[in-house]
């Protein structure tokens, strides 16, 4: 069982050495990341939301709603937590 | 529940740390327009200064500088002010979270933008400073 869950891991690492070849250089300014929509925000971020901090304006403004989402989802952990502790304190 | 530390000089010391972890975090989440920082990271350095309290004096001694009942409703507050933000724009002729179109008059769009930001990372502060709180203090209680 042990050896072939070893074999197995060791086919899924040569899936991904092998898929890795296939992916854009770290940083190559041709790659589609680079390409859609990340020169819009390098050149329009400051005029547009006066912030020079161009991980801020992504995050905030124009990737507003993931960060919403985000949100959303620490504060439904928060939630859990309270109800699953709640609950436990009341069994007892 | 926690209770207070024997030790007066580590009650002394959190007492005179919280204010300045707090201090700092206020300018990590204000200063999150030009330097790493932001609502995350501020919200997580708030919460750090309130255990701390927590920690050191005990959940009785510290809750007049953060009530645990707080907590919750104060995460909540956030991500209402984050969706409020995002609302408003829509019924002022913009898209949602579309800061742009913030009922401000006269400010110029990148202005608006700016200050739609800022709003945003205060609710986001807001929501992780609760939710960290809130998790600690139901952790702390059961441990009975």
């Amino acid at each position: 069982m042990r050896g072939l869950t070893l074999v197995l891991l060791g086919l899924f690492l040569a899936l991904l050495l092998y898929a890795e070849g296939d992916l854009p250089g770290r940083g190559d300014p041709a790659a589609p990341a680079s390409t859609h929509v990340s020169p819009y925000y390098i050149q329009h971020s400051l005029a547009e939301t006066k912030t020079p901090n161009l991980v801020t304006s992504v995050l905030a403004d124009y990737r507003g709603y993931d960060t919403l989402g985000e949100t959303v989802v620490i504060v439904t952990a928060a939630l859990a937590a309270a109800l699953v502790l709640l609950g436990e304190r009341r069994a007892d | 529940m926690l209770t207070r530390h024997p030790s007066p000089v580590v009650t002394t010391v959190a007492r005179l740390l919280a204010p300045l972890i707090a201090l700092f975090a206020l300018y990590v989440v204000a200063h999150g327009h030009y330097s790493p920082g932001g609502g995350f990271q501020g919200g997580v350095l708030l919460a750090a200064s309130t255990l701390l309290l927590r920690l050191a004096l005990g959940e009785k001694d510290s809750a007049p500088a953060f009530p645990p009942s707080l907590a919750l409703p104060m995460a909540v507050t956030g991500v209402l002010l984050y969706t409020v933000t995002g609302v408003v724009p829509l019924f002022l002729g913009g898209g949602y979270l579309d800061y742009a179109r913030l009922p401000w008059p006269g400010a110029p769009a990148p202005l608006l933008r700016y200050f739609g930001i800022l709003v945003v990372e205060v609710g986001v502060a807001l929501a992780v400073w609760g939710t960290m709180v809130a998790i600690f203090d139901r952790l702390a209680r059961g441990e009975g």
